[in-house]
């Protein structure tokens, strides 16, 4: 039945020189100033931004079990709802204090930045309680075990004093900035990279090629697997404390299996195993409704059209992902990544040998 | 005590409905080795099929035994032939790529009818749940004192109808010729061609039927819960799922077993504990059960080869 997959991209297709160090970072600086500038003026973009951060995180994060790993899991909302619950219960408590010897706002920043990390750590060590069923389950059996996780957070969320109930948490402290978001950004993407590349992320595509191959070649396929786990499900937490504190409320309502399932799209459809293919089409599928809404206001139908697009957007997702799957299963990028992908139609200097 | 037995009866009654469900799902997996996310979806569809049939058919006629009979059989048979467009445009496509792409269509076709049916756009119904018409009058029989244990008749028809089911499937598949050719597929569907069974006819009509089965089971379930909505199938679904995994999936009685043992623990949780942990502990018992055994309770974990 089992049939060769994708190709698993070449070690040797190290990143660019231009895209290694620092570089990076001194223009997406910048980059990022301006669009917090050009922003400003607008609240609903500078929260787009973050929108599309938090799916950034979430998608790269669940690229790494799903696309590098082979193991399907299809509850990363839970994961998030982790992070989101825990950071947020923090920050309320800690809304109060202050370190003395910083500013305010510095001070903030700085138990944001705490309350975040224990909101990751928390979802990485459900992670790793969900890693573990791991040891012994494959494929489908995995995929239904990671609902059935994200579907057992949900309702002890919902049936918890402390997180607020159903009713959710308010009030948290608006924390976040774009900084921030696209901060954690460069961090999950540079893990996500050098992950990939090391001989650690070679025993990753191992298993997600042969699993049985890949342990008679001596791969510690459950350490492995367990560790993918628990490092995407500790970003995915990121994400969740990010969120919490940039919109108004959180409720069991945002992390539904329905949020898992947009995360799951956006890596299917930027190619299962591609970091800048799941960047791609975080950004994609995040502007897409909103590109939608403002488009049917100006073509100034009904208002009635704008107002389902989020109607639409849930059976339109289902559609592409059976569309994908029939026409170019590997998604936009294969296991590629852009710079695999750009020499085809740019000019490049140097094209080695070849 | 009396109200140990009520809850037995009741988790029994849940539970023989989610074994309709789940039979579905064992016969595709094992055939295809595909869990078929859209089955509960199928099985909304068909609700919603049985509902228009009962509406179109008008007060009179449905609550009697040919309406009822009129209902089902429209519901099952545009099942069938759902299950096998599906089978056909979303599954026979991908049947030589790596499981996963199947597995990902799946829950794409999931996806696409559970929130394409929540669209109010031309026919389609809308989100809001609607109530289903009575088509079987229930009636209560009372066993013990003053109304401490009741059944109702519903629950004594759903139960009767999956033990035939079951025990017609289990006949079906050690006892006939096309049972015969669905275990050959299910074995190794390649060499199965080889020997001149129609692999693609077998497995469309395995997916033809455990659609129809979907619809049956569905049609019992909206009766007993009286209502419709389009994220019913997710849900009914999802548990039956559950069960099947529970019993082995791909092991006919083992999906019923596994259905009425989920269907007794809902039932006391919501009867001991709190209704609103009811999933939860549905999800939990899940992962208990493959942490102990992870082929469920009849399965068997075959070794991979390479």
């Amino acid at each position: 039945m089992e049939t060769p997959a994708l190709p698993v991209p070449e070690s040797r297709s190290a990143i660019p020189p231009a895209l290694r160090g620092v570089f990076p970072v001194l223009v997406a600086l910048p980059v990022l100033a301006l669009f917090q500038w050009a922003l400003s003026e607008s609240p609903f973009a500078v929260y787009l931004l973050s929108v599309i951060g938090v799916n950034i995180i979430l998608a790269v994060s669940l690229n790494i079990v799903n696309g590098m790993t082979g193991q399907f899991s299809i509850g990363h909302a839970g994961f998030m709802a982790v992070g989101a619950y825990i950071s947020g219960v923090m920050s309320l408590n800690l809304k109060e204090v202050a370190l003395s010897f910083l500013p305010v706002a510095a001070s903030d920043q700085v138990l944001f930045t705490v309350a975040l990390l224990v909101g990751g750590l928390a979802a990485a060590a459900c992670g790793f309680l969900v890693g573990l069923p791991s040891l012994r389950l494959r494929g489908d059996y995995l995929a239904i075990v990671t609902l059935g996780f994200g579907e057992i957070i949900r309702v002890v969320v919902q049936n918890t004093n402390a997180f607020g109930r159903a009713l959710g948490l308010s009030g948290i402290p608006q924390y976040s900035s774009p900084y921030m978001v696209y901060f954690w950004v460069f961090i999950v993407v540079l893990a996500a990279r050098r992950i990939a590349g090391s001989s650690h992320g070679r025993s990753l595509w191992a298993i997600r090629e042969d699993e049985v191959a890949a342990e008679a070649m001596g791969v510690d396929t459950t350490g492995y697997k367990v560790r993918a786990f628990v490092i995407s499900s500790f970003f995915a937490g990121i994400a969740g404390g990010l969120f919490a504190h940039f919109v108004p409320i959180i409720n069991p309502g945002s992390f539904t299996f329905v949020k898992s399932m947009e995360i799951v799209v956006m890596v299917v459809l930027g190619g299962l195993g591609s970091t800048t293919g799941a960047i791609v089409a975080a950004i994609f599928l995040t502007l897409l409704p909103e590109g939608m809404r403002s488009l049917f206001n100006a073509l100034g139908a009904e208002g009635s059209l704008a107002q389902k697009v989020d109607q639409i957007r849930m059976p339109v997702y289902g559609i592409l992902l059976v569309v994908l799957m029939l026409s170019r299963p590997q998604g936009l990028f294969g296991t590629r990544e852009i710079w695999d992908v750009l020499p085809r139609w740019l000019p490049r200097k140097r094209r080695g040998l070849s | 005590m009396a109200q140990l037995l009520q809850h037995l009866i009741n988790g029994l009654a849940a539970g023989t409905i989610y074994a309709l469900v789940a039979l579905g799902y064992t016969m595709v997996y094992g055939v295809l080795k595909l869990i078929n996310f859209a089955h509960g979806d199928v099985m909304m569809v068909g609700v919603y099929m049985g509902y228009a049939t009962a509406f179109a058919l008008g007060r009179e006629v449905r609550s009697s035994l040919v309406g009822v009979a009129l209902i089902f059989a429209v519901a099952m048979l545009g099942c069938a032939l759902l299950g096998f467009l599906i089978e056909r445009f979303a599954y026979r496509p991908l049947r030589e790529k790596p499981r996963l792409t199947a597995l990902i269509t799946a829950i794409g076709i999931s996806f696409a009818l559970s929130y394409g049916f929540q669209l109010d756009i031309g026919f389609l119904p809308g989100a809001s749940p609607r109530a289903f018409p009575e088509v079987i009058e229930p009636r209560e029989w009372i066993i013990i004192g003053d109304r401490d244990v009741v059944v109702w008749n519903w629950q004594v028809i759903s139960f009767l109808i999956a033990v035939v089911l079951m025990v017609g499937l289990q006949y079906l598949v050690f006892r006939t010729r096309f049972g015969r050719a669905m275990r050959a597929v299910s074995w190794d569907h390649r060499v199965a061609a080889l020997m001149g069974i129609p692999t693609d006819r077998v497995i469309a009509l395995t997916f033809m039927l455990s659609s129809a089965l979907a619809a049956g089971a569905g049609l019992l379930y909206a009766i007993k819960d009286t209502s419709v909505s389009p994220l019913m199938g997710l849900y009914v679904g999802l548990k039956a799922f559950v069960a099947a995994v529970i019993g082995g999936i791909g092991h006919v009685p083992g999906a019923v077993v596994g259905a009425l043992v989920l269907g007794l623990v809902e039932e006391f949780v919501v009867g001991y504990a709190a209704s609103t942990w009811r999933d939860a502990v549905a999800f939990g018992f899940l992962i208990l059960v493959l942490l102990v055994k992870p082929g469920g309770l009849f399965g068997r974990v075959a070794a991979e080869k390479v």
